[in-house]
């Protein structure tokens, strides 16, 4: 087993815990903004991911889809932070 | 193995270490604003390495730029992300208070709120 086969597995059971913690983070989350949190840092774990496979595999497929996550992934997070009312606790 | 090989699995690593504490904070800490705190290391911090990591594989004049303006983009829209939930979050009474040291946002509020007619431009 090489050095980088063994870096892509520790990461990808480390990139794996923090997916599963920020989906339970979804799931429980006591408000909206919680959730819209959560789910920001699972797109940042996807993105870093993404990035992980590129560099062990060594090839550079899906920067272009990096570029437009990093570049869109503030709609969703601002939508609902912007049109959150004030009684809205789920 | 060489030496370019193990600075890439290193920061791959540091990348998906950032990405496991993020998760675990955002499940641990008690209110948004501490959460806030803890998710936004990974945004910024594990995706310059792991784009770091990239640079090092491939180092060409394409891959080089698209890195800059991923991180660019990166960096731009993701404080203003936080700020807005974290606005949102102190607006809508989602934040512990007996938790904060100090409130300096409740302070001008405060005295906005006393003396409003000092601010006609408001």
């Amino acid at each position: 087993m090489t050095f980088l086969a063994l870096v892509s597995i520790l990461a990808g059971v480390m990139f794996g815990i923090g997916a599963i913690a920020a989906l339970a983070r979804i799931i429980r989350g006591p408000s909206i903004l919680d959730r819209a949190l959560a789910t920001d840092v699972l797109l940042a774990i996807a993105i870093c991911g993404l990035g992980a496979e590129m560099a062990i595999n060594r090839h550079t497929d899906t920067l272009v889809v990096l570029l437009i996550l990093s570049m869109f992934a503030i709609v969703g997070s601002i939508a609902i932070a912007r049109f959150m009312a004030k009684q809205d606790a789920s | 193995m060489t030496a370019a090989e193990i600075a890439v699995g290193v920061l791959v690593l540091v990348s998906a270490f950032l990405s496991m504490a993020a998760g675990i904070g955002v499940v641990r800490f008690p209110d948004v604003l501490t959460r806030l705190h803890a998710a936004t290391k990974p945004q910024v911090l594990g995706l310059a390495t792991v784009l770091l990591a990239i640079v090092l594989q491939v180092p060409t004049w394409g891959v080089l730029t698209t890195v800059v303006l991923i991180m660019t983009f990166q960096l731009l829209t993701q404080p203003m992300t936080a700020h807005m939930l974290g606005r949102a979050a102190y607006r809508s009474d989602h934040v512990r208070r007996d938790l904060l040291i100090v409130d300096d946002l409740g302070r001008d509020i405060a005295e906005h709120d006393q003396e409003p007619d000092l601010s006609p431009d408001r």
